[in-house]
């Protein structure tokens, strides 16, 4: 059986219908990722139950017991989220070892949706890159050209969905790690608004900007499994309590009335001409279908990188304090207790995460706070006013998800300043707090684009309607990769 | 202003890392020219403008003080990742030397 292009509800569908098993399409998954996963390399390591887990459901419903919405659907986790007893590492060496002792909150609400997890992706070392070249294990290929990078920090999520490895994948974004992927390798990702999926048992990277979000073919396949992630959780201080969620046979597939915000900031001189080509059709399929498009300005958004490498090394710098080399993961003894944290630390981590470590160590040390930190966090409040502002006025943002195509393996990779210029324009959303989503929109020197649409704090449902609208209306998402 | 050999390694030490002379050497450019980057922070105005601080209007979340055993399986699995131990109990090298 080919599986390769189908979407979650169209599995779904088939699977209540008994058209295939469970097991049937999981075992055509596995077979799918062994023969052409070598040289994608998107997946670390596949679940050794997922078989079995699978039988377990086909049992289940052909005894007539009641299912949950995901019952039986294969599904991938990047590696920095926890499943009990696998050995979840966030592809760094440091967690070498290392065996999850509970599962993540998101994992809890998979399972007991009857979801099965087919196992654990390639990332950017503690998701922290934009290419999944810093990953301690490998580097992760795209799929529509394997010399070019697949984006990152979750390119193997990426990566497995858009391969046809699995209909669905849960990333991770902090800076755009969902979105920019997804845009790379021409599938759709989602970054929730802050506070609507529990963080839970996600390895930490920069609490107040990370999300947890996933991976799909079309928007409806999104919009259909957040409803199983998100909403608060005891565990999670900072995720809401909501007050609705979107169904998605409910969303109006229409954008007639919608008011469009296009924000000048982000189509400067100087810009990909593809890129922007794209994304101007694509607001203008928008317009044919009733929306009305106006040009707006958030004038702080030039600063939003500034602001990013500022407070995303800091509040990495602290989260990672936790790794001592003693209570879990790499170990390295040297001569007294301090030395050993630091030969621990220092042989454990790759040199993208030392970096960040080094460089939120120095903006928090004494005399620096306020002149980093401090303003950094005032800028942030900024950025997003410049969004409420906006916001009051349209239904939505529309801007590219990435400036620019994927680009060759190793060509970024030594330069650290020119990978983060990558996550421009992603980066924004997550200090405004607001929810995004990339949906693919074209193709340029064969390679997909993506759109990035923008909305209002909780208003995911907007994202949907116009992201259902543009794939009604258009086949980009229907195009997969030879691989 | 671009950090100094010094700088780096008070940093490194400041973050418990090991680095060698070559990662020291390296980090002193690159932290630099990323620091240099985020200077432009500066030509903002932000007089009185409040820090963000959550993006919520979340300021504390409160539960019941009552306690929740951890689960015996958690339990075991956390001691199993320890890199030394001694019955049940981490073992680590003295604090106080």
């Amino acid at each position: 059986m080919d599986v390769t292009t189908l979407s979650l509800k169209e599995i779904i569908r088939a699977l209540e219908s008994k058209e295939f098993s469970s097991e049937d399409l999981v075992s055509a998954y596995l077979s799918r990722i062994e023969k052409l996963d070598g040289d994608l390399y998107s997946v670390l390591e596949v679940s050794p139950s997922a078989l079995e887990d699978a039988r377990k459901i086909d049992k289940a419903r052909s005894s007539g017991q009641e299912l949950g919405s995901l019952a039986g659907v294969p599904i991938f986790l990047k590696d920095n989220m926890m499943v009990k007893g696998w050995g979840n590492t966030s592809a760094s060496q440091v967690l070498e070892g290392h065996k999850s002792v509970y599962n993540a909150t998101v994992v809890d609400r998979l399972k007991s949706a009857g979801a099965v997890l087919l196992g654990r992706t390639n990332m950017d070392e503690f998701a922290m890159g934009s290419s999944t070249e810093s990953s301690h294990f490998g580097t992760t290929k795209n799929p529509w050209d394997k010399t070019r990078v697949p984006g990152g920090s979750s390119g193997g999520s990426a990566v497995a969905v858009s391969a046809g490895f699995a209909p669905v994948a849960l990333g991770s974004d902090t800076g755009g790690s969902i979105r920019q992927p997804a845009s790379l390798c021409g599938v759709v990702g989602l970054k929730p608004t802050y506070g609507r999926v529990s963080r839970y048992g996600l390895m930490a990277m920069a609490s107040s900007l990370d999300q947890i979000g996933p991976f799909a073919r079309t928007v409806e396949d999104v919009a259909f499994l957040m409803q199983t992630i998100e909403g608060k959780d005891q565990k999670d201080a900072t995720s809401v309590e909501l007050s609705e969620t979107s169904i998605s046979e409910l969303i109006e597939p229409t954008v007639d009335g919608l008011t469009i915000g296009i924000p000048k900031e982000y189509f400067l001189e100087g810009m990909d001409a593809d890129v922007k080509r794209l994304v101007m059709d694509a607001v203008a399929e928008l317009e044919k279908g009733g929306a009305k498009v106006v040009e707006i300005s958030m004038p702080h958004v030039q600063y939003a990188l500034a602001v990013y490498y500022v407070l995303m090394p800091c509040e990495a710098s602290s989260n990672l304090g936790r790794f001592d080399g003693l209570r879990y993961g790499y170990h390295s003894t040297g001569e007294n207790l301090t030395e050993t944290y630091s030969r621990s630390r220092g042989e454990g981590f790759g040199p993208e995460v030392k970096r960040r470590i080094m460089l939120g160590s120095y903006a928090l040390s004494a005399g620096y706070y306020d002149a980093y930190y401090r303003k950094a966090l005032k800028v942030r409040s900024l950025i997003k006013k410049d969004f409420d502002e906006v916001l009051k006025h349209v239904d939505a943002i529309v801007t590219p998800t990435s400036p620019s195509v994927a680009w060759k393996l190793g060509e970024k990779f030594g330069d650290p300043l020119t990978m983060y210029l990558s996550d421009i324009y992603t980066i924004t959303a997550n200090l405004a707090t607001v929810p995004a989503m990339s949906l693919p929109c074209g193709f340029s020197q064969d390679l997909p684009v993506g759109l990035q649409l923008m909305g209002r704090p909780f208003d995911e449902h907007m994202l949907y309607r116009i992201g259902m609208y543009y794939q009604s209306v258009t086949e980009w998402h229907k195009q997969t990769p030879i691989v | 202003m671009p950090l100094s050999t010094n700088d780096v390694k008070h940093i490194a030490k400041l973050a418990r890392l090991y680095l060698t002379e070559a990662e020291i050497d390296e980090y002193k450019d690159q932290l630099s020219s990323i620091l240099e980057y985020v200077q432009k922070l500066q030509e903002v105005n932000t007089g009185d403008v409040p820090e963000l601080q959550h993006s919520l209007d979340v300021i504390n979340v409160f539960r019941e003080d009552v306690i929740e055993e951890c689960a015996e399986d958690a339990r075991k699995r956390a001691i199993e990742n320890f890199s030394s131990r001694n019955g049940d109990l981490l073992e680590t090298q003295s604090v106080w030397m």
